[in-house]
């Protein structure tokens, strides 16, 4: 079957929504138009560059660059989910924490996929293993920092009750319990409902991406089952690790609450989500 | 015997304090706002970095962890919070009904809402809340700030009895100068710039 062809005529045409979607909250002052039409340009940008990328590397097959191109990705989705911040440790953790979360969790993900479910030889094949990977963090980087965000904020604004769990002789986990449930579930809700209306009440993209490129339906359907559980497990185990990170952060070695002196707020974190 | 030292406490550029709390008795501590009561309690409590050494009895605060040091030196508040919906769900060891008697607090109280509290109940049971594990030392941030005549006679006879039972020292902060001469059997006077002298 051929793909019906996608020139700029049709995708300027499905621009033209945006444009009138920005027009709306500019007429509305709902103050969202700017980064709209900023993120949607990044968008094509962005995508149109990785495409021009991604034809040079599906065709050498070069380790060493799928490598680059994995870390250049890893430290985009870590500098992704620090400037989604409010609260943000000082220091270089404020970059660390999410981004080594990333790679513990998203990174060995790709890599036992590669290697036990798909088998595919060599197990670093761009074709495979950078669309994996992007998926993987795409919503992992969602999860973690979703997670991240709702956890230091809601320390911030408990931190009295934090003290006092902890002068009732509590440890530093039993202290902030409630928050880092709260913080887990935050994390983890988007992707446990598009777990549970895939099929019913969405097709997800990547298995809409491959019908329309062409490929049968139930080929399609067992690449996502397996892409969804990959990014459930990657984003919980990114989500219990930032998390996790942050607490150490938080307490010190006896258990003292830090909050004020390893983090800050940022005031207005501007346009960003 | 229970006694609580501290030796040459310093933290936040306040300090080096040094003195001794001997076991079943209370120091009386009175400062103006902002000379460092808190700041003292809380450093005892291990819960703010400190230099110097504390001792209870012959265990000293680096010899435990932090939560176990808290459980047996147990620090109070001057404001009390709640996380829970219901005040039982806050006591892992449910108290004696004769102490909630003592206190002057319905019989019922643990099955209430924290929202139904008011300012007092909340602050007695809180001093319920701080003795539930059964800490060994006290530090008593004005244990009765918000209470009627009634409760404050009722809180300081129910500290000073558990006090007497249990060999217990305690620091116990006030700005009633009457209060700390009815329950403390010494009495010290922080003063800003982190000295602190002997009221007679």
């Amino acid at each position: 079957m051929n793909v019906m062809p996608l020139g700029a005529f049709e995708l300027g045409l499905a621009s033209l929504l945006v444009f009138l979607l920005a027009f709306l909250s500019y007429w509305n002052r709902m103050e969202i138009e700017r980064p709209l039409l900023i993120a949607a340009l990044r968008t094509a940008v962005q995508l149109s560059l990785i495409g021009l990328v991604l034809n040079a590397v599906f065709t050498t097959v070069n380790f060493y660059l799928v490598a680059l191109i994995w870390t250049l990705m890893l430290a985009a989705a870590g500098w992704e989910v620090m400037s989604r911040q409010k609260v943000v440790v000082k220091g270089p953790g404020r970059f660390f924490i999410g981004t080594s979360s990333m790679l513990l969790s998203s990174f060995s993900i790709m890599v036992l996929t590669l290697t036990l479910v798909i088998k595919v030889d060599p197990w670093y094949s761009p074709r495979y293993a950078i669309p994996i990977l992007g998926m993987l963090l795409g919503n992992t980087m969602n999860g973690v920092a979703l997670a991240m965000n709702t956890f230091t904020n809601l320390a911030w604004n408990r931190w009295q009750v934090i003290e006092q769990r902890l002068a009732l002789g509590q440890t530093s986990a039993e202290a902030i319990e409630d928050i880092w449930r709260e913080s887990v579930r935050t994390g983890l809700i988007p992707i446990i409902n598009s777990m549970a209306a895939a099929g019913l009440v969405s097709l997800p993209g990547m298995m809409t991406g491959q019908i329309l490129a062409g490929n049968t339906a139930d080929e399609a359907v067992r690449y996502q089952i397996l892409i969804m559980f990959m990014i459930s497990s990657g984003t919980g185990f990114g989500v219990i690790l930032s998390l996790w990170l942050m607490r150490r952060k938080m307490f010190d070695a006896r258990d003292r609450l830090r909050l004020k002196e390893s983090f800050y707020r940022i005031e207005s974190a501007g346009n960003k989500k | 015997m229970n006694d609580l030292k501290v030796e040459n406490l310093a933290f936040l550029q306040r300090g080096p304090y040094s003195f001794k709390v001997a076991a079943g008795s209370v120091l009386g501590l009175r400062g103006a706002s902002g000379a460092g009561k808190t700041l003292l309690l809380r450093a005892i409590a291990d819960l703010e970095p400190h230099d110097g050494s504390l001792w209870l009895d012959k265990t000293a605060c680096t010899d435990l962890s932090g939560p176990q040091w808290r459980r047996r030196v147990a620090y109070l508040p001057a404001e009390s919070l709640w996380w829970h919906d219901r005040v039982g769900q806050h006591f892992s060891v449910a108290p004696e009904n004769e102490w909630i008697q003592q206190l002057g607090l319905d019989s019922e109280v643990m099955n209430w809402e924290v929202n139904r509290l008011s300012t007092g109940e909340k602050q007695r049971l809180a001093i319920l809340r701080l003795l539930q594990h059964r800490p060994q030392a006290l530090l008593l941030d004005e244990p009765t700030a918000s209470l009627d005549r009634d409760s404050i006679g009722r809180v300081e006879a129910f500290l000073v009895e558990y006090l007497r039972q249990n060999s217990a020292p305690a620091i116990w902060v006030s700005h009633d100068q009457a209060q700390l001469e009815r329950v403390a059997g010494s009495r010290m006077e922080i003063l800003a710039g982190g000295k602190m002298r002997e009221l007679i």
